[in-house]
């Protein structure tokens, strides 16, 4: 009954237009909850905060925060262009084959990979997957631990949003914007990095004509496919953090003293 | 509205805070009626549940027993959307530690509530550089919290604070962390922007300049209303305090 009536006083105030105001006759002189007897309408449309001024607080905040928006990002810059290099390797060694040059599969063969006679693809080993996961774990991990620290840093920025009237899900959604933008751009340069350096490595150990072997698509699909883990894995680090945030009570961020 | 109405209602509160073994009660029944447009300041030793009754007030917290109606609606009764509205519509909150975000400017901190009440951005922008004119600010808009000095900082606060025009402005020690003058400056604002506008201002405080300016002034002490005072009774105490100081 009663949200019923405050439902009411809010459809109320939705009805006129939006920014309208009057400092002369604030509405203070109206009751807060103004009974309106009929259906409720949806009542979570009440506080609001629009996709785009979320994306522009969060991009804000990495800014301002730079420096440990590099920190938190930076295992996962690491971990993804490893992640890179790996696949662009393979990348190059499969253009080789697939050129037909016996020279060319000849000093694949003395670089140490690993095939039979009649075999025109490498795959990464079993050692290096492992070696990709457990990396990958480890960034996960220091992605955790660094936005839980975030999370208490901001503790007080958070409940003043609250008080100021911000639902649980706006204060999630902002961290995991700030994530996934981060996590892109780490991704991104990380697994440019990686490529980079694995056809550096080519050309170094195969020369010029074995690198120039190498698929454009293969090459692309490898940067997009370790860009896209590392987006994952960013926003996989968020979740727990931004969910403590995204719970934490008005009156705990405002109790402690500064 | 009927004379009867009060803006806020506090009945028989008591908060109890538990740590590990140790029951600690921070009010032990408070009852109290605010009307509308009223400048009310709580007054107390420190430790005395000032804070505690004006997260009550505010919703920012549930009592233990006791209910808390903020016109004649009980806010326990509340979902989380309600509270979250009740918070950016109803309320103005002000803190002594002055609660800017510091990722924000000025402006932005102003404009944010608004935001969130659903206005679009070229009226909370134009609204945001009106409130922070009335302040005094009006030049310091795109200034971050840390260019800014406590008394700034506070403007901004109070700018925020009226953002979407509250019924109510909660201000627990907005004098606290300020020197003498700035915190009269901050003070006759509050004061002026009340009567202006017509806000209830509940403020706690252990500032005896807040006296001044209140037309209530409601004594704790121990978790519990020690007096109640009107405007008109108050000379006298003062003067009994500054005999005691
Ligand atoms: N979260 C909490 N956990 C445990 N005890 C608390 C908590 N908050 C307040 N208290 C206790 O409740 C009592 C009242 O605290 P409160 O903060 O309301 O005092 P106050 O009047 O605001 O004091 P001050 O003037 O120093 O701000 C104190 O004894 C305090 O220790
Ligand atoms: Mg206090």
């Amino acid at each position: 009954m009663l949200s019923v009536e405050l439902r009411g006083e809010a459809r109320k105030q939705r009805a006129a237009p939006a920014g309208e105001f009057t400092d002369e006759f604030p509405m203070t002189q109206e009751p807060l909850f103004g009974e309106r007897p009929g259906k409720a309408p949806r009542a979570d449309r009440l506080v609001v905060l629009p996709f785009a001024t979320s994306v522009r607080i969060a991009y804000q905040s990495i800014k301002v925060r730079f420096f440990r928006s590099l920190i938190t990002t930076l295992s996962l810059v690491l971990a993804v262009s490893f992640l890179s290099f790996v696949d662009v390797s393979n990348d190059i060694a499969n253009g080789m084959l697939a050129s037909g040059d016996p020279e060319l599969r000849q000093s694949l063969l003395r670089a140490g990979y690993d095939f039979g006679p009649e075999e025109a693809n490498v795959a990464s080993t079993a050692k290096q997957r492992w070696i990709i996961i457990l990396s990958l774990l480890v960034c996960v991990v220091g992605i955790v631990n660094a936005q839980l620290m975030a999370v208490t840093e901001r503790f007080r920025e958070i409940g003043t949003m609250k008080c100021l009237g911000a639902l649980d899900r706006f204060v999630l959604r902002l961290f995991l914007l700030e994530a996934g933008m981060q996590g892109l751009a780490g991704a991104l340069s990380g697994a440019a990095a990686g490529a980079l350096f694995a056809l550096a490595a080519g050309l170094g150990r195969f020369g010029l004509e074995a690198v120039r072997e190498v698929g454009a698509g293969d090459l692309g699909l490898s940067i997009g496919w370790a860009t896209a883990t590392g987006v994952g894995l960013s926003l996989l680090g968020v979740l727990y953090p931004a969910w403590v945030a995204a719970r934490m009570q008005p009156v705990e961020a405002m109790r402690v003293e500064q | 509205m009927p004379e009867t109405s009060h803006v806020v209602r506090v009945s028989g509160v008591t908060k109890n805070f538990r740590i590990g073994k140790i029951e600690v009660q921070a009010l032990k029944g408070v009852d109290l009626e605010i009307a509308r447009g009223e400048y009310l300041s709580i007054m107390g030793p420190s430790g005395s549940g000032k804070s505690t009754l004006f997260n009550m007030i505010g919703g920012l917290d549930k009592p233990s027993a006791g209910k808390v109606f903020i016109d004649e609606v009980d806010i326990a009764q509340l979902d989380a959307y309600e509270l979250a509205w009740l918070r950016c519509r109803k309320i103005g909150y002000i803190f002594q530690t002055f609660n800017i975000i510091q990722v924000m400017t000025a402006l932005e901190n102003v404009t944010l509530p608004m935001v969130f009440a659903g206005m679009n951005s070229d009226a909370t922008v134009k609204k945001g550089m009106r409130l922070l004119e009335q302040v005094g600010l009006g030049d310091r808009h795109s200034h971050k919290p840390f260019e800014l000095s406590g008394g700034q900082q506070q403007r901004v606060a109070i700018a925020r604070a009226l953002a979407n025009d509250p019924a109510i402005i909660l201000a627990d020690e907005p004098t606290g962390n300020l020197d003498l003058t700035t915190g009269e400056e901050i003070i006759a604002l509050l004061k002026r922007l009340s009567r202006e506008r017509r806000v209830t201002v509940i403020s706690a405080t252990h500032d005896i300049k807040m006296l001044n300016v209140s037309d209530r002034v409601v004594w704790i002490r121990d978790g519990r209303i020690d007096k109640i005072e009107n405007r008109e009774e108050l000379s006298i105490s003062i003067g009994k305090i500054r005999v005691r100081e």
